[in-house]
């Protein structure tokens, strides 16, 4: 017994003096970012954060930690610092997100002399909505909402626009997303309703149209989708582009999965900040620099599988052999009107009012 | 009515152990699906002993574990000696209630609970931070201690109050007394208190969700973490390789479990054959 307790007391004696920060010339750097997005050195890729570690070494001649934790929503990120709990220097939260967080005075402005790769960041990437001037953010990926289906169920004919979604034909097979955003804005853009539309009578006319997509819905999901549609247990769902091709990947030899953009659809943006309560601000934005680097950048993309924003990535020749010719069409379709598309069709905050009448909704469409 | 009983024991252990016997099969499955197994291979096993970050967090989830379990176990064993020593009735079963609130009280509450007093505290004292490894290991042998305590007071309660007391009568200090009689006599309650604790706070979710803190992320919280993209088949490996040495703690406990009974029941015996006897003489 006594030797077990002094044991453990070593061991947390141990522990509390190796995680303390700065304690021993070691400076620290905190990065809070979403799960399995950024290239981690598994399967022999490119192990960002301690390609990082000895890139600083390296060029500063100071050894520097980072602390990587993940994130499973913007919600809970946004709760973690809000209230205090945590301190992070770089976030890397969604568009919506950033905007409302810039309103609540919860990002610090960029010192764009530290980040000179910003200039691998196309004009379409900059002045959106949620960051006007750029001040706060810089882009680290973006995505576009498709229609993946399964060819060997879906007749070639059938695959147009979101009114697959509503076809009778595959009663039962359709998949729908689990959250009431992602889930009504298919019904908005299949009717070309504005998705952020505050009136109410507007998102009646959703309403009614999810109603009549309702006995048709396999059934809801969020990342099920991938063994869903890739065991070829659902033939038709709405998803991110970059996850189709994990999808196709994995699909079983009686499924063939295909994807296509309906002409009104959604996009996302995830960007890198420095939120308020950073410690390190100099140390953040050379770490931002570096993963706008070539070298990090197509690690990233090519780890995450979306879109990115860096034109050192899509202009790479490499990267774009790396990820073949069918992805490279899907991913990029053209980004000269991106910034007019991402303005009109991007989720952006609803506001509390809006968000708890959507709800209701949600379980309007739910019970019936 | 024999068969019938089989088929629902059957049924039983289908319903608890399938999804289990799910994963260990995909976790050798050689592609990254979990619907389509497409040939035998060790390839996520070398994936996940390559994946720092998992490492990292599993390093955490066992220290954490660990220091929360013993430090649980040895409060948890005072606490529970010095409600089986009360002499007030009323205090005791008050004691006794309130301990068991943190095990009743749904996890939810415990854990924002917890972390609101954290960030109370820490504004207090104007800390940056107010999460860290300290706080986690706070709510987790918060959680943990009633555990220990359940399992430790019904062995002291079966032990003979008399045994401590004839072995002070023979010259054994009261802390002498107590640990070389006491404790043998608690000690199978004692582990299985402690490998309880430590399962417990080794698979928790909800409680370490609310308190994580910088750079201190456990296991559960980067597997829920990873569901923007898939959860990695490296998951799956790792949640077999958790799942046989939970298995094999759980058996080790049952073991001590049933040796200590035991070792009781061959005392008593012992007892009532020595006052047989002596009844007889």
């Amino acid at each position: 017994m006594k030797k077990i307790i002094s044991l453990a007391a070593a061991i947390l004696l141990s522990a509390i003096l190796f995680s303390g920060c700065g304690s021993d010339n070691v400076t620290c750097l905190n990065v809070y970012n979403w799960g399995e997005y950024i290239s981690d050195g598994s399967e022999g890729s490119f192990d960002t954060i301690r390609e990082f570690e000895n890139w600083y070494f390296e060029n500063y001649g100071q050894k520097i930690k980072v602390n990587y934790d993940t994130f499973a929503s913007n919600e809970d990120m946004y709760n973690k610092l809000s209230n205090g709990a945590v301190s992070y220097d770089v976030i890397i939260p969604s568009d919506y997100m950033i905007d409302r967080m810039r309103n609540e005075g919860m990002l610090l402005p960029l010192n764009y002399e530290n980040i000179p790769n910003y200039q691998n960041i196309d004009d379409s990437f900059r002045g959106l909505y949620y960051d006007p001037e750029n001040l706060y953010s810089i882009p680290y990926t973006y995505g576009v909402v498709g229609i993946i289906y399964n060819a060997n169920k879906v007749d070639e004919a059938d695959a147009k626009g979101w009114d697959l979604m509503w076809n009778e034909k595959y009663k039962g097979d359709i998949l729908q997303f689990n959250n009431p955003r992602d889930a009504f804005a298919t019904a908005q853009y299949k009717l070309g309703l504005d998705v952020n539309d505050l009136d109410h009578e507007k998102w009646e006319l959703a309403l009614t149209e999810m109603k009549k997509q309702f006995p048709l819905v396999k059934s809801f999901v969020m990342d099920e989708v991938f063994n869903m549609m890739e065991a070829g247990e659902a033939s038709v769902a709405a998803y991110y582009a970059g996850d189709y091709f994990t999808m196709a990947d994995n699909q079983a030899d009686s499924v063939d999965l295909r994807f296509y953009y309906p002409e009104r659809t959604n996009y996302f943006i995830d960007a890198m900040c420095i939120p308020s309560c950073c410690q390190n601000k100099e140390l953040a934005e050379i770490f931002i620099n570096y993963m706008l680097s070539p070298e990090a950048a197509i690690a990233n993309a090519e780890y995450i599988s979306y879109a990115s924003p860096n034109s050192a990535v899509y202009n790479d020749p490499s990267y774009a052999e790396d990820m073949g010719e069918e992805a490279m069409e899907i991913l990029y379709p053209g980004i000269e009107n991106f910034n007019e598309l991402y303005n009109t069709y991007s989720f952006r905050n609803l506001g509390p009012e809006t968000l708890i009448y959507l709800v209701n909704l949600w379980e309007q469409l739910k019970i019936s | 009515m024999k068969t019938t009983s089989k088929i629902y024991t059957a049924l039983i252990m289908i319903f608890l152990f399938a999804p289990i016997a799910v994963l260990l099969i995909f976790s050798f499955n050689e592609s990254k699906s979990l619907s389509v197994f497409s040939g035998f291979s060790l390839h996520w096993y070398s994936e996940l002993f390559h994946d720092y970050a998992t490492l990292n967090a599993l390093k955490n989830t066992v220290l954490l574990a660990v220091c929360a379990s013993v430090i649980a176990t040895v409060t948890g064993t005072a606490a529970a000696v010095g409600i089986t020593k009360m002499r007030n009735k009323y205090l005791k079963v008050t004691l006794n209630t309130v301990t068991n609130i943190p095990m009743i009280n749904p996890d939810i509450i415990t854990g924002i609970s917890l972390m609101l007093m954290f960030v109370f505290v820490g504004r207090l004292f104007g800390a940056a931070t107010s999460l860290n490894f300290g706080t986690m290991l706070i709510s987790h042998i918060t959680f943990c201690l009633p555990y220990v305590i359940l399992q430790v007071l019904p062995k002291l309660q079966q032990m003979d109050k008399a045994l401590p007391e004839a072995a002070m009568d023979l010259g054994c200090t009261p802390f002498k007394a107590f640990y070389k009689v006491i404790i043998p006599e608690i000690l199978p309650g004692i582990v299985t208190g402690m490998i309880m604790a430590f399962t417990l706070s080794l698979d928790d979710f909800v409680i370490s969700y609310f308190t994580s803190g910088n750079g201190f992320q456990t296991l559960p919280i980067r597997i829920y973490n990873m569901t923007k993209k898939t959860v990695t088949p490296k998951m799956y490996a790792l949640a077999t390789l958790i799942f046989f040495v939970i298995l094999m703690l759980l058996l080790i406990s049952n073991l001590a479990d049933s040796e200590g009974d035991k070792t009781i029941k061959e005392a008593r015996k012992r007892k009532k054959m020595r006052k047989a006897t002596e009844a007889a003489n």
